[in-house]
């Protein structure tokens, strides 16, 4: 469908620098990465708008690099929505069809199907400026899908909303991707959006695209520490050796449930970490003693960072265990955690 | 204390208050009074018999014209200018800017100068057009140079406030930058550009010094009233001067009205 081929774009203070990716046709397609990292900047090659320094863009085959926006047929969605203020709901949907030339009965038809799938039909005669978040979105994406473009671009659609609305939009989005059928490529620097809507993701970061998977592959496999960084994933130690079930990382040996000698790399959830006095049976694997690190707030709870040998762990405890234990720098205690919870990739 | 606060506040003078207010009075004392005073010291019938002057009604259609044409030839060359210098980024853009508001700064008897060595007999368009000295064209190009920078400064604030991204998106959507501009960008900057107009056309009216060096005669309004103050006195100069206030206040007054933004109500209504 779009194919980017060792795309080059040097802009102040960050480069993007031999950008390969391929979209398939009809997949909802979400670039993630941090902002400031280009982001935006590849949309606006893509759509057109800022030329690459070097490599081309090929649209079904076709090198589509120096040709203007409108010829491009792909609709932009930006994240303030860019609704057009002097004209009704209507008539923002009408625009790409009257651009393209669309018959006005015709474009009658395809407004109201529109406006019935997206349910924003009682809206139309409406000024878009009365309009709450989450309507604003709707019409954004029924008039980015009038004109029934090759390809949706969508830039951080959801980053303007709260989190609630945020969970609901999420959901339209995903809905009106599986009755389309268009292509979209999703620009955010939310892992849940990805996680969440993503038939694969490409993980943007430092200008490159590290990781293009499955969301599913993506978070059991990422393919570099960085990645499982920003995927959320806490923890991560480099395995010097390992074997079915067991892996050192910093001198400590620790059983893991899905090692084995391909890995390299694990991690574990902070809020799977025990913290106690004295050492005591359980299930758990792994139980070894620790020594408190420093300690911090982390919203509801305490990211106490604890030390082993070379290794260092971050747990997550309650404000009444971190007082039962009386905690502090230099506190001695044991942690433990079960095999399960070490996550290898 | 059983008032909210804000209304507690809202009872109490501050001095801040207060000095600013008196020093914004000097301000408007100043814009004000010149202007009441006039229109008060001259009679209806002082008025009446200037209205009724058929030199004078003359002068003001000539004024209202050449203002007007000089507004309508500039707008329709400058809006484009304006837009590029909105929305394009090149090389010497400062400069340019910088020369579109010479016209603001330099002195409008030098401008007239200026102009006349370029539409003056002696000169190559002067010789073209049997010099525009003493014509309604050489006035309204007279008033076109002095006033043009209003015009030009409005628009492209009123281009400015158009967000870039309502442009992509609706280049995104198919629409062609021609149309872009005709569908996105003038009918959301309208309001700025013809404030920018009014604001030209009232500039060019009131022109004295740099019409005065180009035409004499034909008689503009500002230059017959000089001419009637210095030759006949105050009384034959005021009642000409009022007319000329009232008929630009009632034209302002009306394309203010027209050009209003509407209220988020009245646009849902």
């Amino acid at each position: 469908m779009l194919e980017l081929e060792s795309l080059c774009k040097r802009l102040g203070l960050f480069t993007i620098a031999e950008l390969n990716l391929r979209l398939n046709p009809g997949e909802y397609f979400v670039l993630l990465g941090p902002s400031g990292e280009g982001k935006t900047v590849l949309i606006e090659m893509v759509a057109g708008f800022m030329a690459p320094d070097a490599g081309r863009i090929l649209c079904e085959g076709q090198d589509i690099t120096t040709s203007p926006p409108e010829a491009r047929d792909f609709a932009v969605v930006y994240q303030d929505y860019a609704l057009f203020p002097h004209l009704t709901v209507a008539g923002n949907i009408a625009y790409g069809l009257r651009a393209r030339g669309v018959k006005s009965r015709e474009a009658a038809g395809r407004i109201r199907a529109l406006a019935e799938t997206l349910g924003i039909a009682a809206l139309l005669n409406r000024h878009t400026g009365a309009l709450s978040g989450g309507e604003q979105q709707r019409v954004a994406l029924a008039r980015a899908l009038a004109p029934r473009p090759r390809m949706l671009l969508l830039d951080e659609p959801l980053a303007a909303v709260d989190v609630g609305l945020r969970a609901r939009l999420r959901h339209e989005l995903r809905r009106i991707h599986q009755h389309t059928g268009t292509t979209f490529l999703h620009v955010t620097h939310d892992p849940d959006d990805a996680l969440y809507l993503a038939d694969r993701i490409g993980v943007m970061l430092g200008g490159c695209i590290r990781q293009v998977a499955t969301p599913e592959e993506l978070f059991r496999s990422p393919s570099h520490p960085e990645v499982a960084e920003f995927l959320g994933m806490r923890n991560i130690m480099t395995v010097d050796s390992a074997s079915q079930g067991i892996c050192r990382a910093g001198g400590v040996e620790i059983h893991a449930a899905l090692a084995d000698e391909s890995i390299s790399h694990m991690w574990i959830k902070p809020e799977e970490i025990l913290l106690s006095r004295q050492p005591f049976d359980s299930s758990a694997r792994n139980q070894f003693r620790c020594t408190v690190e420093e300690w911090e707030n982390s919203g509801p709870l305490l990211a106490v960072r604890i030390s082993s040998g070379a290794l260092s762990l971050t747990a997550l405890v309650t404000y009444e265990s971190f007082n039962v234990l009386g905690i502090d720098v230099g506190t001695e205690l044991y942690c433990t955690f079960k095999s399960s919870a070490v996550h290898c990739f | 204390m059983s008032t909210v606060l804000g209304e507690a506040r809202s009872y109490r003078i501050s001095w801040f208050a207060l000095i600013f207010a008196a020093l914004g009075s000097v301000v408007l004392l100043l814009i004000v009074a010149p202007l009441l005073a006039l229109v008060l010291s001259s009679s209806f019938g002082e008025l009446s018999q200037a209205a009724a002057d058929a030199e004078v009604t003359q002068s003001i259609r000539l004024t209202l014209a050449a203002a007007l044409a000089a507004t309508l030839i500039c707008t329709l060359a400058g809006v484009p200018l304006s837009y590029v210098l909105a929305r394009k980024k090149f090389c010497g853009k400062t400069a340019l800017l910088a020369i579109i508001d010479l016209p603001i700064i330099i002195p409008h008897s030098a401008a007239g100068i200026a102009l006349l060595t370029v539409i003056g007999r002696r000169s190559l368009l002067g010789s073209m057009t049997g010099g525009l000295m003493g014509s309604a064209t050489g006035i309204a190009v007279a008033m076109a140079f002095v006033s043009v920078p209003f015009l030009i400064n409005a628009a492209r604030a009123g281009f400015l406030a158009v967000p870039e991204r309502l442009e992509k998106a609706a280049r995104s959507l198919g629409a062609s930058p021609w149309r872009v501009f005709f569908t996105i960008s003038l009918p959301m900057a309208w309001r700025d550009i013809l404030s920018g107009m009014v604001l030209m056309w009232a500039r060019g009216i009131s022109e004295f010094g740099a019409v005065i060096i180009i035409a004499y005669h034909p008689m503009t309004t500002p230059v017959m009233v000089f001419q009637r103050f210095n030759d006949y006195g105050l009384a034959y100069a005021r009642s000409v001067a009022v007319l000329l206030i009232i008929i630009c206040v009632a034209i302002f007054v009306v394309v203010r009205f027209l050009a209003r933004r509407p209220t988020q109500e009245a646009q849902n209504a």
